[in-house]
């Protein structure tokens, strides 16, 4: 109970900082924090699975993209500094758009009759091997129900690296053989001449 | 005593509504895509917090699949940001007309 308020404290603090900050880098470790705490209310909520997958897709893989972005970004120039935000001028709207989103949501999950199962039913607690959301338990649901789904996942992130590769990949037209041309001559290129002179006049 | 899973949709409805301030008014792409990862991330607490309601692995299954494409989402939009930061050496949403009509 009082882990769940803490938690939600968290992560409510975090979101805020996140959407506030002034540097991205202060929102990504807004994000961090968010990230983690959810992992923990994953863990209260019997999703052993879910937590570990958010710490290392989400902490780990994607948080360091966005760190990579911009580093690289920023460096030498200053592309973050563009002025103020749009918060003044649209925040009455945006506001409304969003308290309406909100409403929404909380009359709907409000209003959705939820029976809850109690714990008993569960096959154990979290940590137990074959407990509701165990890594077995998690592993049988997805190759065996849900296997479709996740053949589809691959195709989704095969589609998504190609479309990186497309989007920032460098497409100018002769890139890599301008490239090549502009490569410094090293060390190889007088041994390969003096071995070809040596071959020649042996042969 | 349990926390209901009515508490749980409420969070993730509140963490919904601070990732739509973000998307809404922020100008940095950058803090727009993070705001996109709070929206993932507050619908993937409800997810899970109905799978456990009604202790139905589908729900972890569908939060897993979200994971998934958030992945694929981030990587494609941090790709766009930075081929328009190539061509236009400042990043401003609304400074990012070429696709107008």
């Amino acid at each position: 109970m009082i882990v769940f308020w803490i938690l939600a404290l968290v992560l409510i603090a975090s979101a805020v900082f996140t959407v506030t900050a002034q540097k991205p880098v202060y929102s990504v470790v807004g994000l961090l924090a968010n990230f983690i705490a959810l992992a923990a209310m994953y863990l209260t909520l019997q999703a052993e699975f879910l937590a570990v997958m958010q710490i290392v897709v989400y902490s780990g893989a994607i948080l360091i993209l966005f760190v990579f972005v911009i580093a690289l970004l920023s460096s030498g120039t200053r592309p973050f500094e563009v002025g103020p935000d749009k918060a003044p001028r649209i925040l009455i709207p945006a506001l409304a758009i969003a308290v309406l989103t909100l409403a929404g949501l909380t009359v709907t999950a409000l209003h959705t009759p939820i029976t809850v199962v109690s714990t008993a039913t569960t096959n154990g607690t979290t940590g137990d091997a074959n407990a509701f959301g165990s890594v077995a338990n998690f592993g049988a649901a997805l190759f065996t129900t849900n296997l479709l789904p996740f053949e589809v996942t691959a195709f989704i992130l095969m589609v998504a690296v190609i479309g990186v590769v497309l989007i920032a990949g460098d497409a100018t037209p002769g890139a890599v053989e301008g490239r090549r041309k502009k490569r410094r001559p090293g060390v190889r290129e007088p041994i390969v001449k003096a071995l070809r002179q040596a071959q020649d006049d042996n042969g | 005593m349990t926390v209901s899973p009515e508490s749980y949709v409420a969070l993730s409805a509140v963490l919904f509504f601070i990732g739509v301030v973000g998307v809404i008014a922020r100008r940095n792409p950058l803090i727009m895509l993070m705001s996109i990862e709070l929206l993932f991330n507050a619908a993937n607490l409800a997810l899970v917090a109905y799978a456990r309601a009604w202790v139905n692995n589908t729900g972890h299954v569908f939060a897993f699949l979200v994971i998934t494409v958030a992945a694929a989402e981030a990587a494609i939009g941090l790709a766009i940001v930075t081929m328009t930061f190539r061509r236009s050496a400042h990043v401003d949403v609304d400074e990012v007309s070429a696709l107008r009509g």
